[in-house]
């Protein structure tokens, strides 16, 4: 199992008018090869941030990476030029964006925005580009493809477009696909159908998917590992099963117990109160202190490190440290975290 | 992953360090800092108002505006000469400003200043001497090149002090006068009044006009709507360059006439806008809730619907008011608007081009001024179109 | 989409019928007559005039007469030009007219186009902000204050190219430049709009995303998508070169329509003066409505209708 990406320490601000924004601030993790990582959180996280950071897409000058690297196959990112960035953006490294309605060109049919990728960066020409665009509406599931490659994108439905958004995406066999909120905009049994296609093509194609959420339904279904990120940092990591069965950090413990589930009959959905934080201001200590029910006083003065819980599980949150108290995850958290156990699976 | 389980060890450690034990206690509640609203509130005007002053160029044209506003009124009183004081002795005098006039800014010397050609240099002076009056005393001769015998090849300019060569050294003509005598200054700041007049009440009358088929059209929608559209379908089909000229070809030339013709033609645009907009809010949230509560349709459309298109309203009387100022100086300009002896800018730009060559500053001084006021127009207007806009407020 | 085209072609007959009928009960309206005053007629012969123009019929059967002609195509006698339908003056003139409005919408479109890329591709930057300030300009000042500026500069005193007339081609560089300015600067304000919104579009996102080049994001993805609905600004810019024309052509002494239009108001030439204003209506009813029907051409998504399969 070999790091394909490996994210050390991230730092990234926007200078807005009001003053510097700090959206990612020390974001360390790691993504191997064919493996999926699920990245989780609210508005506001950074988590779109993160992933716009890796393509290079970062909007300048308003957007800065203050601090860290990224490696993909061992060479920083950071470090390369706008036209080295291309090379890599759409082969090595493609991307997945979340509204299908406005994501393809539509003046431009879609075949044409297939083949775009293919004639720049495997250098086909325009009939083995052709050939290659119809092969991929197949694969993506798309009926008639030979017909549809001369559509315009106005004459696919949401579930359609977004496949086509994922036969771009897949076109020149990337090694890692980064996948922000792809489902999000559409109906459930569309979501279901694209989580479906996505895995059974990691299947054939062996890549990586980084996989951004902020449904833990989803997660259950697709992902190999979890990081939950708040306030521009990572509060906890680990297998899919540590997140779901042992999960260590309120706000994780918060994602769970707000999720309906069939069998919760009574207790209210445990809601976590308030709102994010302002990343103008970023708090001092824990940027989940205020709205942390089993906050520390220490949580208020100094922000909790990396907290290792086994080889592949870590927290960020005081109450792993040996002088904390033993507090217990919510009843309604450990009911979930029991029917996880039970159905002997995911959710 | 060996390496990460050190690093980890390592900042553990490191920061352990200076965790003192005492802090490891469930913290106390505090108020909930989470819900509060970091920035202060403001009203949406408040909002707009300060995004519009801090546009430079708007906040300018404003303040230039309205020193034109008031000069068009106060103007022809700065000095005695009337508005249509003929006295062809005096006609053609160019511009002499005191104190002005001593500075080397070109224009307001009360000279009137040009090259003359000829194959020698006394061919080019006789040029120059017969163009002014045959007045030697009164023109300086300054010799540009002398010439070889050839044709055109001398040059001289000459500067005629035409205020001394007529006896009027101590009159000054701020501005000039025209071909029969007038004063510019005077005539100028009329004519400024004139066009501007006939475009603020054509604006105005056409807003009102506009809002109200508009508004009707959209907050009753259904067949009023139908109908009221189609009509006005019709009518913007029909190019208001061609009914305004049907217009002035039928009515007496005039102040009035014009801005009938203005009016005319100038609301259906305001109409469009307004009904679209109408239509827009009619079906959000807040409307609803005051039918709810059982307000009054009249209520609705002053207290709620008005103060939401009110920035859209006065945005499109911004660019109407040009648009007027362009059509009474180009009516003018073709003679079917104001004739003369009324000044307006547009006879006064027309009078202005038949005398080009000879004494251009007949033609610079009104065109400077109508482009002055429209140039502010167009700025106030997108200054107010981005200060209403939610998304450049910042 | 045979429907929408029909329901535009009705409409526009509805209205040049309208603008017609206007015309004809408007003209009847004014004084003025084939007759002029100094000739000295005799009754008889005035008769025979009146008879002749059929000024002596019923009003409703003119009516009938002027919309049959209409439709023929003649569009009356001149009262200046006695014996001259007034189809006739008109067509001798076109040719200045539609050669300067022709070089004006095209030179004036390109050069639009380019500015208010420009302006969008450095947005905020210096670029952006004088490509602004030059389009302000061109919508604000009324374009026979340019053509003042550029005869007197220019052609007086610079003598680079001729104050007035028309023969050679450098004859119609002045009053080409002093038309083409409202285009221009409408164009230029249009596509800048357009452009930055376009450039800050998902699909520009995911164009990047792909790897695609700087120069292939701006005009292969941006500018097509800006431009097509450049097409709506072309009604505007039509009003202005018509009356620019009249104003232009007056200025710079060019045979064309416009002058032709200025001299039968003072002539007091009715038929004419009718007649070119009928002229224009057609003209400007027809290009919107090309307009329309092109625009449902170009706009892939209103071409072939969505059919969410």
């Amino acid at each position: 199992m070999s790091k394909l990406l490996e994210v050390k320490d991230l730092r990234v601000s926007f200078h807005t008018y009001n003053g510097e924004v700090q959206a990612v601030r020390g974001v360390n993790f790691h993504v191997n090869k064919g493996e999926t990582l699920a990245i989780v959180g609210e508005s506001g996280s950074g988590k779109s941030v993160t992933t716009s950071a890796i393509m290079g897409l970062l909007p300048k000058p308003q957007a800065e990476i203050k601090s860290g690297q990224i490696l993909f196959e061992g060479e920083d990112l950071v470090k390369k030029s706008n036209k080295e960035m291309q090379k890599i953006r759409g082969a090595d490294i493609s991307m997945v964006f979340q509204d299908p309605m406005t994501s393809l060109n539509p003046t431009m049919k879609v075949g044409n925005q297939i083949m775009e990728g293919l004639i720049k960066h495997q250098g086909m020409s325009r009939t083995e580009a052709r050939k290659k665009a119809v092969e991929l509406l197949d694969q993506v599931g798309i009926p008639h493809p030979e017909v549809r490659i001369n559509q315009y994108p106005h004459q696919f439905s949401g579930g359609m477009r977004q496949r086509v958004v994922i036969a771009i995406a897949l076109a020149c066999n990337p090694k890692l696909l980064i996948a922000d909120e792809p489902t999000t905009a559409l109906d459930v049994t569309i979501q279901a159908q694209i989580l479906e296609l996505m895995k059974d093509i990691q299947k054939q194609t062996e890549s990586a998917i980084i996989f951004i959420t902020h449904d833990l339904g989803v997660v259950a279904n697709v992902a190999d590992r979890v990081a939950v990120m708040y306030a521009g940092k990572i509060v906890e990591m680990g297998t899919v099963d540590d997140i779901f069965y042992d999960p260590r950090h309120p706000y994780t413990w918060g994602l769970l117990g707000s999720m309906p589930t069939l069998d919760s009959e009574e207790e209210e959905l445990y809601a976590i109160p308030g709102s994010p934080p302002d990343m103008l201001n970023p708090p001092k200590g824990d940027a989940f202190a205020p709205r942390n029910k089993f906050a520390l006083e220490i949580d208020l003065v100094k922000e909790p490190p990396m907290f290792q819980i086994s080889d592949t599980h870590y927290a960020a949150t005081w109450l792993l440290h040996e002088h904390a108290p033993k507090i217990e995850p919510p009843a309604s958290v450990k009911k979930r975290m029991e029917g996880f156990a039970k159905t002997g699976g995911k959710a | 992953m060996e390496g990460t389980t050190a690093d980890m060890e390592k900042m553990k450690h490191s920061s352990t360090e200076s965790a003192p034990k005492e802090l490891f206690v469930l913290a106390q509640q505090k108020e909930d800092t989470s819900e509060k609203i970091s920035g202060p509130s403001r009203t949406f005007f408040q909002d707009a108002r300060r995004t519009f002053f801090k546009n430079k160029f708007a906040v300018l044209s404003v303040i230039l505006l309205i020193i034109i506003i008031i000069m068009s009124f106060v103007g022809p009183t700065m000095n005695d000469h009337g508005i249509d004081d003929q006295d062809l002795a005096r006609a053609k005098m160019p511009a002499r400003v005191p104190v002005l006039e001593n500075l080397p800014i070109p224009g307001f010397e009360g000279v009137l200043r040009d090259e003359f050609k000829g194959s020698n240099v006394e061919e080019a002076t006789n040029n120059a001497y017969s163009r002014y009056d045959n007045q030697k005393d009164f023109i300086d001769i300054e010799v540009l090149s002398e010439g070889d015998g050839s044709k055109n090849s001398a040059e001289v300019r000459a500067t005629y002090r035409v205020y001394e060569a007529k006896g009027m050294e101590d009159e000054y003509f701020w501005l000039g006068t025209d071909s029969l005598g007038r004063d510019q200054w005077t005539r100028l700041w009329e004519g400024t009044k004139v066009s501007l007049l006939i475009a603020f009440i054509a604006a105005l009358i056409s807003l009102v006009i506009g809002v109200a088929y508009g508004g009707i059209a959209g907050y009753y929608g259904g067949k009023v709507d139908d109908v009221l559209m189609r009509i006005l379908e019709v009518l913007v089909g029909i190019p208001s360059l061609v009914v305004i000229l049907l217009m002035m070809l039928v009515l007496d030339p005039g102040i009035t006439s014009i801005v009938i013709a203005l009016t005319i033609t100038g609301w259906t645009g305001m109409a469009r806008i307004v009904r679209g907009e109408v239509m827009k809010l009619k079906n959000q949230e807040f409307v609803l809730a005051a039918r709810t509560l059982g307000q009054s349709n009249k209520r609705i459309i002053i207290k709620h619907l008005l103060p939401n298109i009110s920035g859209i309203i006065i945005i499109n009387t911004m660019f109407t008011i040009p648009d007027a100022i362009f059509f009474e100086a180009f009516l003018s300009f073709i003679g079917l608007g104001i004739t003369p002896p009324q000044a307006s800018l547009g006879t006064l730009i027309n009078t202005g081009f038949d005398n080009i060559m000879l004494y251009p500053y007949m033609l610079w001084f009104p065109a400077i001024m109508i482009s002055v006021i429209m140039i502010a127009f167009n700025l106030i207007g997108d200054g107010l179109r981005d200060a209403f806009d939610p998304k450049m407020h910042k | 989409m045979v429907r929408y085209v029909l329901r535009r072609v009705v409409y526009m007959l509805i209205t040049l019928f309208i603008i017609a009928t206007l015309s004809f009960f408007l003209m009847k309206m004014l004084p003025g007559s084939p007759l002029n005053a100094e000739d000295k007629l005799s009754e008889e012969q005035k008769q025979i005039v009146l008879e002749k123009y059929g000024l002596n019929d019923p009003v409703p059967v003119q009516y009938v007469n002027y919309l049959a002609g209409l439709v023929k195509g003649d569009l009356g006698i001149s009262f200046a030009f006695s014996n001259t339908p007034v189809t006739d003056i008109l067509m001798d003139r076109i040719g200045p007219s539609a050669q300067l409005g022709a070089q004006a919408l095209v030179v004036g479109t390109i050069l639009g186009v380019l500015l208010g890329l420009i302006a969008a591709v450095f947005h905020n930057g210096f670029l952006d902000y004088t490509s602004t300030i030059i389009a302000v300009i061109g919508t604000s000042i009324p374009n026979f204050v340019f053509a003042g500026i550029l005869q007197y500069f220019f052609a007086s005193e610079l003598q680079w190219f001729p104050v007035a007339l028309w023969g050679d081609f450098k004859h119609t560089v002045l009053p080409t430049m002093a038309l083409m300015i409202f285009p221009m600067a409408t164009a230029a304000r249009f596509v800048r709009t357009e452009m930055v919104e376009v450039m800050g579009s998902n699909y520009i996102k995911t164009a990047r995303a792909k790897g695609i080049g700087e120069v292939g994001i701006v005009f292969k993805h941006g500018l097509r998508n800006a431009l097509i609905p450049l097409i709506t600004v072309i009604g505007p810019m039509a009003v202005s070169l018509m009356t620019g024309s009249m104003v232009i052509e007056q200025i710079f002494a060019i045979p064309g329509i416009g002058e032709q239009f200025v001299n039968s108001v003072i002539m007091n030439d009715y038929p004419t003066i009718m007649g070119t204003t009928l002229l224009f209506a057609a003209l400007f009813v027809a290009i919107i409505l090309i307009i329309d029907l092109l625009y449902g051409l170009i706009d892939p998504r209103i071409r072939i209708g969505g059919n969410n399969s």
